[in-house]
């Protein structure tokens, strides 16, 4: 196995050839903020939260901004994961994903245990800097079990990306364009009458805010369950299966 | 304060005196006193200001987060909004909750309506009746309470934090507890915390009976002028019963529907359902408030205008139904006969009803079943509309809620115990500014009085702070052209 050497934050770390930046500074234990990665999915650098500083890559001393979830690492590689221009693109990030959709917290099923409202915190969002757009915005209750609040959605497909590559269901993709990009089941049908669903719940527990819920739920009552998930693909992916 | 004189203050023609806001209520308004042309009282109104539009927003939400919006209409009495949206999402469920919900429900409004009328007489009301109506408006607060009888004010907090700790203890929080949901409540009671709301009993009890004693040794010596003045006029009473006619603040099992009752205690009619309350209640409105004018829809605006609350509810119930409170009641009534029509009363008629909660608390904390662990019935939407009531502090609640086939709301309509009110409090200050205003005089009394004539309702307008010091007041006067004559006003 090749090794490759990289300094973040001034520290050297070699990874073996192949990691990806998020998954270097993590193992340095230098943690980077991210909404759309989960581990046992493929990563898209939706979110734009893993942002870091690169230089020294392919020659090029002036730091660019890279998503640090699909960058590899390289020999030679200088990252700075924390300046001050990362907190705040990353605060900005954060502030556009609150003000694009209509995200009550008081009121969430979420409150409390939202992946959104903890990187609020992490990143120092206090109130919006920008102005809240308040869309007009839809709630499918109609499958069963579940229901699905498209206020609360950030986009960040984990949903897609569980049902298509876990799954295997394919229930959901991402439809329309600019604002009115959204989370759709189907080819734009009712989440209860896509026949291909197989009520599996493993987007609710993916998703990282209240958008996605147990209908029964209610305020404050989701807690997502992304571990479910990992302990399922370790356990594909080394047959090790727990008694 | 200043003082503005719009124009000629001897013109003689009909004025109008604007008190706004009006403070120490929960949330803002304003009091206009209508003046005729000979400078007497022609009518006075109690106006409400704000618009805040709960009903439009919740549509297209999920029924089950109603709990959740509507009890942040109030962060006074959250509970109230909570429990009733709470039975209406029973209904949509179409289930019977487990006996133990039903009565750790019934426990948390207990604590809700003891903590609510705590804060209402001690906090609220009593710096009018031991600080003096001419007293410094400054002082006329908690603060002065506690400056001049400092074991009064520490008694009321205390009371106040015994009935927030019960809800804490269910909830999980003092305000804003999502707890009760549809189908029951989320989480039972343990035996430990049972323990730890019975052991503070004691001191609660004292406490309510150290209030009654002290308010009826008021009303026997200084306060009988405020009786007679402060919304003393028959009106029909509208309010939960049980069965047997007894005290009831929830709607349940035992629950005997709605009462309505006039003022020499005949009947007007019983055993009303609320899922039925848009064939006997209409709501008039007025351009000059937001606030509505329900009113019983069988009898017209005027004679079917009615009162809710602590006073309805002790008028409607032939007994309370536990030893200390019905000693009480029998007193009440021997004071203002059996129907009450003394809105000051309510004052009392509240004490009367902490003693009667925390009774029925003792009672309910002895009762094995309500530790029980099964809490929670779960069903699906079996039900597309539904009419849930609860006793909130100040009255009758309702909400009313149409869904989809999925549980989304498409209508809402909530009928708040202050607007079942509006009439008797326009009333009241009316008969308040035709006894004290003195022509011109916009005396600092006058306005205190009326003020304290809407605080008898202990209207709930919305969240609002009390602020420390100063309150701020305006007083408006108008000619009958509408032409603004004098104004007072502190801030």
């Amino acid at each position: 196995m090749s090794v490759c050497t990289l300094r973040i934050n001034e520290r050297d770390v070699a990874v073996p050839t192949g990691t990806t930046l998020l998954e270097a500074a993590r193992q340095a234990s230098i943690p980077i903020p991210t909404l759309c990665f989960l581990e046992g999915l493929s990563a898209v650098a939706a979110c734009r939260l893993c942002l870091v500083e690169v230089s020294g890559a392919d020659g090029r001393e002036e730091p660019r901004l890279l998503a640090a979830c699909v960058t590899t690492a390289t020999e030679g590689m200088r990252v700075q994961t924390h300046t001050p221009r990362l907190q705040e693109i990353r605060r900005t990030v954060v502030e556009l994903l609150f003000t694009e959709g209509n995200h009550v917290c008081a009121i969430c099923v979420a409150n409390g245990h939202c992946e959104l409202q903890n990187m609020a915190v992490e990143v120092g969002m206090d109130h919006s800097r920008l102005p809240y757009r308040f869309p007009d915005r839809r709630v499918d209750l109609s499958h069963a079990q579940f229901g699905l609040d498209h206020n609360r959605c950030i986009l960040c497909t984990r949903c897609v990306r569980v049902c298509d590559e876990v799954e295997g269901a394919h229930v959901w993709d991402v439809g329309w364009r600019g604002e009115h990009c959204q989370i759709i089941s189907g080819l734009g049908e009712p989440w209860g009458a896509v026949e291909a669903c197989t009520h599996c719940g493993k987007c609710v527990d993916v998703c990282p805010t209240g958008a996605l819920f147990h209908k029964a739920d209610t305020n404050e009552e989701k807690h997502g369950h992304p571990e479910r998930l990992q302990a399922l693909v370790h356990a594909r992916t080394h047959q090790e299966w727990s008694p | 304060m200043t003082t503005n004189h719009a124009t000629d203050a001897n013109q003689p023609a009909r004025r109008t005196i604007t008190i706004d806001p009006v403070t120490r209520i929960e949330g803002h308004a304003k009091i206009s006193i209508h003046l005729d042309a000979a400078g007497a009282v022609d009518t006075a109104r109690f106006h409400v200001t704000e618009y805040r539009g709960f009903e439009k927003f919740c549509e297209g939400r999920p029924f089950t987060e109603m709990a959740g919006i509507t009890a942040r209409i109030c962060g006074i009495c959250p509970v109230s909004h909570l429990l009733a949206a709470a039975a209406t999402g029973d209904k949509i469920l179409a289930v019977q909750i487990p006996p133990a919900a039903e009565k750790l429900r019934r426990l948390m409004n207990l604590a809700q309506i003891t903590q609510s009328h705590a804060l209402s007489f001690f906090h609220l009301s009593s710096p009018d009746f031991l600080l003096g109506w001419e007293s410094d408006s400054a002082k006329r607060n908690i603060f002065g309470l506690i400056a001049a009888n400092p074991e009064l004010a520490r008694s009321g907090i205390r009371l106040r934090q015994f009935g927030q700790g019960v809800i804490e203890a269910l909830g999980g929080r003092k305000i804003h507890a999502a707890w009760a949901v549809p189908g029951g409540v989320r989480s039972p009671l343990s035996p430990e915390t049972r323990d730890q709301i019975r052991q503070d009993l004691p001191d609660a009890f004292a406490i309510a009976e150290q209030g009654l004693a002290l308010f009826k040794h008021l009303l026997d010596t200084q306060l009988r002028e405020e009786m007679e003045v402060f919304g003393h006029f028959p009106s029909l009473f509208m309010g939960l019963v049980r069965s047997e006619g007894t005290w009831e603040h929830s709607s349940g099992r035992h629950c005997a529907g709605i009462r309505v009752m006039a003022s020499d205690g005949s009947l007007v009619a019983d055993g009303l359902k609320e899922d039925d309350y848009a064939s006997f209640l209409a709501e008039a409105v007025e351009p000059w408030s937001y606030l509505k004018f329900p009113y019983i829809k069988a009898l017209g605006p005027e004679a079917g205008s009615y009162r809710v609350g602590p006073l309805a509810r002790l008028n409607l119930c032939e007994r309370i139904g536990t030893e200390r409170a019905d000693r009480e009641l029998l007193e009440l009534r021997q004071r203002g006969g059996r129907v009450v029509t003394a809105s000051f009363l309510y004052h009392l008629a509240r004490l009367i009803e902490i003693l009667a909660c925390l009774e029925q608390m003792e009672q309910l904390l002895d009762d094995p079943e309500l530790t029980a662990t099964h809490v929670r019935a779960r069903a699906s939407v079996n039900c597309h509309e539904a009419v849930g009531v609860s006793e909130a502090p100040r009255g009758t609640l309702l909400h009313h809620y149409r869904v989809d086939a999925n549980g989304l709301i498409e209508r809402v309509n909530l009928i708040i115990a202050t607007g079942q009110n509006n009439s008797a409090m326009n009333r009241t200050i009316t008969q308040i500014a035709r006894h004290y205003l003195d022509g011109n005089n916009l005396s600092e009394a006058l306005l205190n009085r009326v003020e304290a004539g809407i605080r008898c309702f202990d209207p709930c307008l919305s969240c609002s702070t009390h602020a420390a010091g100063q309150m701020p007041l305006q007083v408006q006067l108008f000619s009958s052209e509408g032409e603004l004559l004098q104004q007072r006003r502190r801030d």
